[in-house]
């Protein structure tokens, strides 16, 4: 059982105006097991969550913690946050020219697990894991994420989802941009991958399409920075149907 | 960043006026006597990013012949020589074009001479160690008719060296020749490397600048007769302080040849510096010509500067096709960012970028020992860089 908590965080930026603040305070809770959707306005600092998680240098945590089963989340590098169990699927995966899908897999696997794995069963998994998201075998050849249409980029993200078996799995709008058979397929790589590990899911999505695959504990509402109200399911319904008005009004 | 292609049938009149050069690249001096040419100046072009002061005085000092010193080793199908301006290849591939140049070809009486004779599976190796200063050494590499084969000149060591290369690529013949510059810290190093291509023939020449202070290497290929295809590759990687000058040149003065031409560099450290200058010309009796050159830098920190200028002179609208890509960029944090998000250390992360980036060349090469050796030199570069 893992326990990821994040405690009054505030987060900034450098800005040519100089720093500006975008998450206010966020308090939240995640255990194995559970999936929380966040939902929220666009620049209202979803990303930004993700991504200080993640530990990405642009963002700059002024106040408060992450504890990922106590421990100081903050004082790891990003591969440090990784290989303990933290993984972020990105709203916009970024291609590495002249790196091969098969030789990045193969890395990053090595790196979380410590050890390298042996071929055989690797390469097997590989393609297992590629045929269940309708993922071409042929994309290991290719270079990380390019040339890769959106959707593509997206299932190539739960693919790793799927291989690196994190204890946490952020996943940044991993439902935009992708056709309803592909959202079904994906879902259901997170669902598999959930199911197998047991991890907790942090869920950002605009839409409710994807709650109906991927069925979330909690729903949270995220305005300017914080989050401004938190429920079961049937919060994402209201908000559906309501929008963010009265949040962002209030 | 520019990205330019001629389609068939246009001229090249599209191109902003940098990268129009002075003069027609096919006036330029041509000559062995070093009276003949002016003294290096920082205005021609030829020097623009090169200060004579680095030239450890290759271009004004008495050097000393290096033939001798040059150790061969390769297969039965090749053959060498230590000849003299008798030999009837002797200066036929090309003739300076700059001082120091010049000044090396007049004081080496010698010429190193390695025949490809048949087809060979194995490379020959022409070792360049160590031979110290005030150097001038003649190489001539040829193939014969049919014959296939590779040739590595492998510089290392400390040296300060006035190159000639010259290449006679037989007809119908497969040559690689690869120039490794892997010199010592301090050494200093021109070469200009001078091909000739005979009919349907074929030349992979690759270019590997590592080491030394300064290196500027000039491959200039020249087609003879239809049918023939060149490929230039270039990879260098400099550090602080190094200078790493290559600047090619394809002459397409007959019909139906095709050439590539294919340069990439990695750069890191405080005045870390490469220029690439990609000169193509396309005669009017080139009819049919197919060219692309390309030209791509990846800055890794601060403080370092490469130059790319691509040059395409087209006096025939009868072509297939000429174009040229030219682009110098920084380090993506944003890579680095998704490996470590996968777990990947920081200095895991920044060899698979640019591993990644010099693939395209390193996979072109299809020499086993100099693509681990390579991997091993970008390795402790990039070890370097981290630490
Ligand atoms: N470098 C920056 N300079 C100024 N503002 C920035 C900078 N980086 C991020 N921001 C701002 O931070 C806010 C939060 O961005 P974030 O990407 O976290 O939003 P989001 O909730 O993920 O939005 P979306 O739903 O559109 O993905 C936005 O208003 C954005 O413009
Ligand atoms: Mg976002």
């Amino acid at each position: 059982m893992a326990i990821l908590q994040i405690k009054n965080l505030h987060v900034s930026v450098d800005t040519e105006q100089g720093s500006k603040e975008i998450l206010k305070g966020v308090d939240l809770t995640i255990r194995s097991g559970e999936t929380h959707a966040i939902m929220g306005p666009n620049g209202s600092g979803k990303s930004t969550l993700a991504y200080t998680i993640a530990g990405h240098p642009k963002y700059t945590v002024t106040e408060g913690e992450i504890l990922l089963d106590g421990e100081n989340v903050l004082e790891m590098s990003v591969d440090e946050r990784a290989r303990a169990g933290l993984f972020l699927a990105m709203q916009y995966p970024v291609e590495i020219p002249g790196v091969s899908v098969s030789n990045f897999l193969r890395t990053a696997k090595t790196a979380i697990t410590g050890e390298a794995p042996a071929i055989r069963p690797w390469i097997g998994e590989v393609r297992e894991a590629m045929s269940n998201l309708k993922m071409d075998p042929g994309f290991t050849e290719r270079n990380v994420n390019e040339g890769f249409s959106g959707g593509e980029k997206k299932r190539h993200e739960i693919l790793q989802l799927e291989l690196l078996k994190p204890h946490f799995a952020i996943l940044d709008e991993t439902d935009s941009g992708l056709d309803v058979d592909a959202l079904r397929v994906v879902s259901e790589g997170v669902n598999r991958a959930k199911t197998a590990k047991g991890f907790g899911v942090l869920l950002i999505t605009h839409y409710t399409r994807i709650l109906n695959y991927i069925k979330p504990d909690f729903v949270h509402v995220f305005v300017a920075g914080k989050i401004a109200e938190e429920g079961g399911p049937e919060l994402a319904e209201r908000l559906e149907a309501e929008g963010y008005d009265r949040y962002v009004k209030a | 960043m520019t990205e330019a292609v001629i389609r068939p049938g246009s001229t090249a009149h599209s191109h902003g006026a940098s990268e129009i050069p002075l003069q027609t690249r096919s006036e330029r001096l041509r000559s062995s006597n070093p009276a003949d040419h002016v003294a290096i100046d920082g205005r021609d072009e030829q020097w623009r990013y090169l200060d004579a002061a680095r030239l450890a005085g290759l271009d004004v000092n008495v050097l000393s012949d290096a033939a001798g010193d040059l150790a061969f080793t390769g297969p039965n199908e090749f053959s060498f020589e230590l000849v003299d301006a008798t030999d009837p290849l002797f200066g036929t591939a090309g003739l300076p074009e700059d001082l120091p140049s010049a000044n090396g070809w007049s004081a080496a009486a010698k010429a190193a001479k390695v025949t490809l004779n048949g087809e060979a599976s194995e490379a020959a190796i022409l070792k360049v160690d160590g031979i110290k200063r005030d150097r001038a050494a003649h190489i001539i590499v040829t193939s014969k008719v049919h014959s296939r084969g590779t040739v590595v000149i492998d510089h290392t060591g400390d040296a300060s060296l006035a190159e000639i290369v010259e290449i006679i690529v037989g007809d119908e013949s497969e040559l690689t020749v690869v120039s490794i510059q892997d010199w010592d810290s301090e050494a200093v190093h021109t070469s200009a490397q001078f091909a000739r291509i005979g009919r349907n023939a074929k030349l992979k020449h690759i270019v590997i600048s590592l080491g030394g202070k300064t290196v500027r290497v000039t491959p200039t290929a020249e087609f003879t007769a239809p049918g023939a295809e060149v490929e230039l590759l270039g990879l260098y990687f400099a550090d602080a302080g190094q200078h790493l000058e290559h600047r090619s040149y394809v002459d397409h003065a007959v019909a139906n040849c095709k050439s590539r031409v294919t340069y990439k560099g990695a750069l890191q450290g405080k005045g870390a510096h490469t220029v690439w200058v990609g000169d193509v010309l396309i005669r009017k009796a080139a009819e049919g010509t197919d060219t692309y050159e390309l030209n791509r830098n990846l800055l890794l920190t601060d403080g370092a500067r490469a130059d790319s200028v691509p040059n395409l002179e087209i006096e025939t609208g009868e072509i297939e096709g000429a174009g040229h890509a030219s682009a110098s960029g920084r380090f993506d944090d944003e890579q680095l960012f998704y490996l470590q998000a996968r777990g990947i250390n920081e200095l895991d992360a920044r060899r698979l970028v640019v591993r990644g980036f010099l693939n395209e060349i390193i996979q072109k090469i299809g020499i086993e020992s100099i693509e681990t050796r390579l991997n091993e030199s970008i390795e402790h570069e990039l070890t370097r860089s981290i630490n």
